[in-house]
């Protein structure tokens, strides 16, 4: 179908500039090597994916991170979200979890989800340090707004940095948002943030490549199993 | 006094398992013991579980279960000794079929602990502290070990690779353990010497590391005993013979200890064991101890005899205590990989030992020629400890 461009520029929001993300790499627990890097507009139809069978997954609040991220990563693809980044976290090309988030404005960010595929790993929260780490040293904000949808992501998020309650109502729902500051964010950073720079070439290429999706099932099992991994 | 057999065992896979109850898991462990067993009938059942009441608001657990199992009007009672919950359900039924009272006894121990947060999970252990001097103050077990931790390694001389290369160990074998909750193994350069086990690997109670914890599990194991002059007509397995058991109780705060290093329930009931058995430590071929946290491990393979003071860490870094080493300690995963549904513990550990000394378990997993097994079951933190010293019988 023809697009028609001049109705379409208006239909889009507005868009700050973005700086990207340098990628990293993290040794994990298991001694894997997760590349952290951003993908591009074009890798959005691969990851939803990943994100499709989340969606049925009524445990752990999987499903609604599932549906709202699906649609969040749709608009990215189609334009109909303002300054949305998203990186994924690698090992081997597949896809192990992935962090995406939006600039609201040049001084906030607002996070938006965490989706973790392999557990067990401190995958989730390696990525979520990546994506504080984007917002405040590389996008340069001043703070990131935040909530959880689940009691893990209370845990990783709010006990373990800390965060700052407000009464600012988040785009996720209405639900208060906690605030992530400059100061907060480098005062955690050494416990928090991990990975090496620049990415070893091979490990790079590995990544870049192909983002290698799990079958549906093996996704069900990493992040539904009976044992809860 | 009668000798005393194990004839079946049973257990389901420790982890998260949301779909069953806690009456569920029991009965599912159970049912697998009676199989194994070949009985249909028991005089008694001892069950373990030390939350029912807590975190499920159901109490009276044995009595609902003899009758999901259609096993009335068999005895049925619930033992609660904390985490040693399983180890004392197990003395009970021993005790019950050595005394001539009972025949065929079904104890099963399970527990429920993922139905809540972690944070309400290690709370709800914490309300073993004492409720006036300890538990006000916030203490935790993991608080506890980790003050233990720092005593022990400044007496000792253990160190945190010590520490590390037990959990490598335990979720190595882990793995390999089709019931255990954690089947990841791990790495020394990430938890330990990458900088990037900072976060991987974060201290929880310093100086014990986040790989330093057993996790908070669901589950259940069962085990039927009968006396041994009746196995033959019983069933057709091969009977592990309990050869001994003790049980050992310390001061209830761990201030009160003279020295707070010194497990000394550990020893004493390690002892009863040992000389009931009229055995020696050196005799054991496989030991299945409480290492709730690393540490643990250490602590009680020292307490127990297995190695001197100050030994026992370096005889984990020279693989002593591996498959295939001296003395195979937590071949299962243990407490760190198995997971710790902590009624259930103590009766895991006797089923572990009983597939061991049946030598039924697959080659990776199985101490060749087992012939003697050990367990600790650490109830408090040290004030009520129970063990096992258990026989491979003849057919």
């Amino acid at each position: 179908m023809a697009v028609d461009m001049e109705l379409e520029l208006m239909l889009r929001p507005p868009a700050l500039p973005m700086a990207p993300y340098p990628s990293k790499v993290i040794t994990l627990a298991n001694g894997k090597k997760m590349v952290v890097r951003e993908v591009q507009r074009e890798d959005i139809p691969t990851l939803l994916k990943a994100v499709h069978p989340t969606i049925f997954i009524h445990k752990d609040f999987y499903d609604i991170v599932g549906s709202r991220l699906y649609s969040e990563l749709v608009g990215m693809y189609t334009h109909r979200t303002a300054n949305e980044f998203c990186l994924v976290g690698q090992i081997d090309g597949f896809l192990v979890g992935m962090v995406n988030s939006r600039m609201y404005s040049a001084k906030t960010g607002m996070s938006l989800h965490t989706l973790a595929i392999d557990r067990g790993l401190r995958v989730g929260a390696h990525l979520f340090a990546a994506k504080m780490e984007h917002h405040i040293e590389y996008l340069g904000q001043e703070e990131v707004l935040i909530v959880a949808e689940s009691p893990i992501g209370f845990r990783r998020w709010m006990i373990e940095y800390g965060l700052e309650p407000t009464d600012i109502p988040h785009e996720l729902g209405g639900a208060l948002s906690f605030r992530l500051t400059r100061q907060l964010y480098f005062e955690t950073k050494s416990r928090l943030v991990a990975g090496d720079r620049p990415v070893p070439q091979e490990l790079l290429e590995v990544a870049q490549r192909e983002i290698v999706i799990a079958s549906e099932a093996d996704i069900r099992e990493k992040i539904a199993g009976l044992k809860g991994r | 006094m009668r000798d005393v057999a194990i004839i079946g065992v049973g257990m389901i896979p420790f982890g998260r398992r949301d779909e069953d109850t806690l009456v569920d898991m029991l009965a599912y462990a159970s049912m697998k013991a009676l199989d194994d067993a070949g009985v249909d009938a028991v005089d008694a059942l001892y069950v373990a579980n030390m939350g029912g009441g807590v975190i499920q608001r159901q109490t009276a657990i044995a009595s609902a279960l003899v009758d999901r199992l259609s096993l009335l009007p068999a005895a049925a009672d619930l033992v609660e000794n904390g985490p040693a919950s399983g180890g004392s359900a197990v003395k009970n039924g021993v005790l019950a079929v050595a005394s001539g009272y009972y025949d065929v006894v079904l104890v099963a121990g399970g527990e429920k602990m993922r139905e809540v947060t972690g944070w309400r999970a290690t709370d709800f252990v914490a309300t073993l502290t004492h409720p006036e001097t300890e538990y006000p103050y916030g203490i935790t077990l993991p608080g506890m070990a980790g003050m233990f931790t720092r005593l022990y390694m400044e007496k000792y001389g253990v160190t945190r690779e010590m520490l590390v290369q037990i959990a490598i160990k335990n979720q190595t074998m882990g793995a390999l353990n089709p019931y255990a909750h954690v089947e990841m193994m791990i790495t020394k350069e990430g938890v330990m010497d990458s900088p990037h086990s900072v976060v991987n690997n974060p201290p929880a109670a310093t100086p014990l590391h986040l790989y330093d914890m057993c996790p908070v599990s669901d589950g259940a194991a069962a085990v039927i005993l009968c006396p041994l002059n009746r196995v033959k007509e019983l069933t057709k397995n091969l009977p592990v013979v309990v050869a001994g058991f003790g049980q050992a109780t310390d001061t209830h705060t761990l201030a009160e200890r003279e020295d707070p290093t010194d497990l000394k329930a550990v020893t004493l009931a390690a002892q009863q064991a040992f000389e009931r058995a009229k055995m020696k430590p050196e005799e054991i071929s496989v030991a299945e101890l409480h290492d709730a946290f690393t540490i643990l491990e250490i602590a009680e393979s020292e307490h127990v005899g297995f190695f001197k003071k100050g030994e026992g860490g370096k005889a984990v870094l020279e693989g002593k205590t591996r498959l295939g080493g001296q003395l195979p300690i937590n071949v299962s995963g243990g407490l760190k990989a198995r997971g710790h549904p902590v009624g259930a513990t103590g009766v895991a550990q006797i089923v572990e030992l009983t597939w061991q000394l049946r030598h039924e378990l697959p080659k990776e997993r199985q101490v060749k020629g087992a012939k003697a097994g050990f367990s600790i079951n650490f109830g408090g933190f040290g004030n009520n400890v129970v063990a096992f010293v258990l026989k491979r019988g003849e057919k």
